[in-house]
């Protein structure tokens, strides 16, 4: 079905040299902005949520540069209240939640799924469109004078008392919001109907069951969320007493409605950086990933049980205490999966032939920083704790090591990891490495010090703050300076790649998944011939003895070119030269 | 510059929060150690190309992950089990707990002692005793929170929140807000002062820091019982229960049957909601509309409805912690000016009606059901020193006679 779809519909796989890609099909501003090509629109999300991303980021270096201070020194209250609002919109809303899905989902999974494209390619476009649309009502709603409510726009604050840009804002999201339920839709599609010849639900890469339950958590939660925050446009533009308790509304039913999205929205985003790490570590491990069914279930379990948790943002809102207890329960709970993929993807190093690329160094620092941030959680899950942290510095601390740590760290892992793929060319590998373990010891600098002022009582969202926690903001500003320049060097490498890089060669890591045996970058139409899937994901044990030793001694990815070989070998009629399904 | 690391410890819940932290915090070191010590030792002894003995290499296993899956459930659970204990009793206040009403508004924090004594932005309390925080929010949500008691609350419009502590340890502890409020939400706040019993004494002695001038305070259900006179409350609600209304008498806490059938108890949130939206609240026997007005917020302050509340507490009722303060009527004359606080005379009602001629229920006996249009009427602002038709309830009447079923079919409410 989208073969039809497909720009060049006509174009044969040996249009020559000069169209061979996808990149360079075609230079047109038009037929980048009217592309229906997966990959062109993970190009633009890309860019677009980079964006996105530099913005909330001068955001949050105006915060950590005014914080030094406890009495200020920049700005006023006001501005300071619209930068975190504009720091927690910026980066939740237009980059966190499409971040991973919209750019690297959008590229790879058709690919390793051994598809031409999505199920709905102008559907595709059309969640960039409104996204763009979305962003740009969020930022002019910015620039126009700014919103003060926190990204998470509680009532009656946002929806009564605040005279900032709230509802444009809200309205900027609600569009986003459309362009989240449109990739969703998209994948679930695509992974259901357009599997390559062979490629069975037990055969597909964990990156794609991740993106699947990541699917399904976004067209179940965003719509809760959308009619959310419409409710909140309405209340302030029509009055109508919704949550306003004046108007005879309740303000706690926004907090209960807002968290039933937002915190499966935690998962939206740390799900497809799980995902890549299990990507990562299979690759840079040569071994299948320990417990593939495990992994794969307990991403299906985290999607189910997310929906279940919401009330742990509320203990101390006043809503039953066996409401609570009950949420307090199912958060525990909710733990496991995650601990079981950390113990699992920590396994799979094992008897493995670990190689330490700059993906894998981003893998392996994900690990570490998602478990913190996993068992800081646990803190907030427990009752008479969370009374003691609860609107916190902890809390900062602890979401931002799941979203930066976690989500983030697996999305530059991911970019790293599948660069070559989609722009055809080697970044240096020695500065990747280099900003890794820069942004690893900046990130950890930033927010270790923000756990020990949130327990000494530091509520978030302050502004001026007393002066005996002077000493542990400054030490995060520090540490936010360290990961700024973590996260400036790549974007500086990335760039100069683009030209002055070596060219990647279709499979630099000796990867085994579908997008590997494609050529980098893909051509137009992802494959020449559809691959036939005869194998299980991950086979790296069947290398021979000869491929690993070329995989070992010699270039980089030797060994998966000979296995590549042997694959299509098997396509081609010689099934005894092959993997045998199962092995 | 100094390194803190805890916050001071000033409540009996202080030692097992922090308790419970330490557990945590261990088991997060030494989760985080397990996972970090396998992945470098994994990563340098089977590093690519290494000589080590790969052989037989595993997959899966399903005793290891299940064991690996089971073991953080354990212990997660037990976690839970643990921080659960807390929780139930930061939220239980025992019965004994004085009362200390606390109103968030943008942005200071408005406190109240059964006793009268106000306070803004600071709170004196002794050590040694335990305190019940009730706190309402007069516009948006606020966050309650003194990390050196290891609690907090949220302060939300509409309905009230509890909380409660005994603090162990004499000092000043900080007072914070932690639910974003707007512009200057980190300002609002200030200082918990935990005082010995002799020094709060002597505070007590002096009226509080901001009396220090005043002779003497009236006590919350002091001035309760003005408002419910100036409010002409006891018009209809007398010490026995007529056909208008029933008795205040002795109600608090009981159990009271609703027109639907529903059996609630009178507590203070029943009795707030009672006062501000009275035709929610319709008693069986009463009829199906009531001839009390509904004091909306800008009618009656949350203190005042408080203060009522204390003052129908007063008046005896099950169970609930005994008002200290509840003395017998004060002869002194009647000084509003302690409710400048909040911005508004105490005898306000209807700011539009204020001693117009509305149809009072006092004069005009209410028909019940067939007279919708008596719903919501305003009562005649009584002016004090207005003679009041009805019994006039003294404060000090610990009257002990249960309110017998009301069986006439007048609208009333409470």
């Amino acid at each position: 079905m989208s073969a039809t779809a497909l720009p060049p519909a006509g174009l044969p796989a040996s249009a020559g040299e000069t169209k061979s890609t996808y990149l360079n099909w075609s230079y047109s501003v038009k037929d980048w902005l009217l592309t229906i090509d997966h990959k062109r629109i993970a190009v633009l999300y890309l860019i677009s949520i980079s964006i996105m991303f530099l913005l909330g980021g001068f955001a949050a270096m105006a915060i950590r540069v005014e914080l030094t201070s406890p009495h200020g020194q920049l700005m006023t209250s006001e501005v300071y209240n619209k930068m975190f609002t504009m720091h927690g919109v910026l980066m939740v809303f237009f980059f966190l939640v499409p971040s991973i899905p919209a750019t690297l989902g959008n590229f790879v999974i058709p690919l390793m799924i051994g598809a031409k494209d999505l199920a709905f390619p102008r559907l595709n476009l059309l969640s960039w469109y409104l996204y763009t649309i979305g962003g740009l009502m969020a930022l002019a709603a910015m620039i126009m004078g700014g919103v003060d409510t926190g990204w998470t726009f509680y009532t009656p604050y946002s929806s009564v008392y605040s005279n900032t840009n709230v509802s444009l804002t809200l309205v900027g999201i609600f569009i986003a919001g459309f362009s989240s339920i449109a990739t969703g839709i998209n994948f679930i599609v695509t992974v259901h109907k357009m599997r390559a010849p062979g490629m069975t639900w037990f055969r597909l890469p964990l990156f794609i069951w991740a993106m699947y339950s990541t699917s399904v958590v976004i067209i179940l939660g965003t719509p809760v969320v959308a009619i959310t925050l419409a409710l909140v446009v309405v209340e302030r533009l029509l009055h109508l007493g919704i949550f306003n308790p004046a108007l005879g509304g309740d303000p706690i039913l926004f907090q209960h409605m807002f968290w039933f999205y937002s915190h499966p929205a935690v998962y939206i985003m740390i799900l497809p950086s799980m995902g890549i790490i299990s990507e990562i570590i299979a690759c840079f491990s040569r071994k299948r990933v320990f417990g593939y069914s495990f992994i794969a279930f307990s991403s299906l379990a985290i999607g189910v049980f997310g929906f279940l948790v919401w009330g742990h943002h509320m203990f101390v809102t006043g809503q039953s205490m066996y409401t609570s207890m009950v949420f307090s329960a199912l958060s525990f709970i909710v733990a496991v999966p995650s601990a079981i993929k950390v113990f699992n993807w920590t396994a799979t190093m094992y008897k493995g032939q670990v190689w330490f690329t700059a993906p894998m160094i981003y893998a392996l620092g994900f690990i570490g920083l998602f478990t913190v941030g996993g068992l800081t959680g646990l803190y907030l899950a427990s009752l008479a704790m969370d009374v003691h942290l609860n609107m916190t510095y902890f809390v900062v601390a602890h979401f931002h090591f799941v979203m930066v740590g976690g989500a983030t760290l697996g999305y530059l892992g991911g970019l790293h990891f599948w660069w070559p793929k989609i722009t055809g060319r080697m970044y240096p590998e020695g500065w990747a490495k280099l900003a890794a373990a820069i942004s690893f010891v900046g990130f950890n600098l930033t927010f270790l010090p923000q756990f020990i002022v949130g327990y000494l009582g530091m509520p978030r969202r302050y502004h001026y703050y007393p002066a005996e926690y002077q000493i542990w903001h400054v030490l995060s500003s520090a540490g936010a300076s360290v990961l700024a320049i973590g996260y400036g060097i790549p974007v500086i490498y990335f760039l100069w790649s683009l030209k002055y890089g070596p060219k990647a060669g279709d499979n630099p890591w000796g990867a085994v998944g579908l997008e590997w045996m494609t050529s980098s970058p893909p051509p137009m139409e992802n494959f020449h011939e559809i691959p036939v899937v005869t194998w299980e994901a991950y086979d790296y044990d069947s290398m021979t003895e000869s491929e690993a030793q070329a995989d070992r001694e010699s270039m980089p990815g030797a060994g998966a070119a000979v296995r590549q070989e042997a694959a299509r070998d098997a396509e081609e009629g010689h099934p005894e030269t092959g993997h045998p399904a199962g092995d | 510059m100094n390194f803190p690391f805890l916050p001071e410890r000033a409540s009996t819940f202080s030692d097992q929060i922090d308790a419970l932290g330490l557990v945590l915090t261990s088991l997060t070191i030494f989760f985080t150690a397990i996972v970090f010590a396998l992945l470098l030792f994994f990563g340098i002894r089977y590093r690519r190309g290494s000589k080590v003995n790969r052989a037989k290499p595993q997959h899966h296993n399903l005793a290891m992950e299940l064991t690996w899956s089971i073991i953080p459930l354990i212990l997660g659970l037990a976690v839970f089990v643990a921080a659960m204990i807390p929780y139930t009793q930061i939220y239980n206040p025992p019965a004994n707990a004085e009362e200390i009403f606390v109103i968030g508004k943008r942005w200071m924090w408005h406190i109240e002692h059964t006793n009268g004594i106000r306070e803004n932005n600071e709170m004196h309390v002794p050590m040694g005793r335990p305190f019940k925080l009730t706190m309402i929010s007069q516009d948006v949500i606020h966050g309650f929170y003194v990390p050196a008691f290891r609690i907090k609350r949220d302060a939300i419009p509409g309905r009230y929140n509890t909380v409660w502590f005994e603090a162990t340890r004499p000092g000043k502890y900080h007072l914070f807000c932690t639910e974003y409020c707007g512009t200057n939400h980190s300002e609002m706040g200030g200082w918990v002062y935990v005082m010995t019993p002799g020094d709060y004494a002597d505070w007590l002695k002096r009226g509080g820091t901001q009396g220090a001038n005043d002779a003497r305070v009236e006590t919350a259900a002091e001035q309760g019982r003005e408002l419910f006179t100036t409010l002409a409350c006891s018009n209809c609600h007398g010490t026995q229960d007529t056909v208008r209304a029933p008795s205040l008498v002795g109600i608090y806490n009981r159990p009271r049957k609703l027109l639907s059938g529903q059996i609630v108890n009178a507590d203070d949130e029943y009795l707030r909601g009672a006062i501000r939206k009275p035709e929610d609240h319709l008693l069986e026997g009463y009829g199906q509309v009531t001839t009390m007005p509904a004091y909306r917020d800008d009618q009656l302050t949350e203190e005042q409805v408080h203060n009522l509340i204390v003052y129908i507490k007063s008046l005896g009722g099950a169970a609930g912690s005994p008002v200290a303060n509840g003395k017998g009527p004060r002869t002194a004359p009647i000084s509003n000016s302690r409710e400048g606080s909040l911005g508004r005379p105490a005898h306000v009602t209807s700011p539009g009606l204020g001693g117009s001629a509305a149809p009072t229920n006092g004069t005009t006996p209410p028909t019940g059901s067939t007279a919708p249009g008596t719903n919501g009427t305003t009562p005649a602002n009584a002016t004090p020193g207005q003679p009041s038709t009805a019994v006039e309830l003294k404060s000090g009447a610990q009257t002990t006679s249960s309110p017998s079923a009301p069986t006439r079919n007048t609208g009333s409410t409470l």
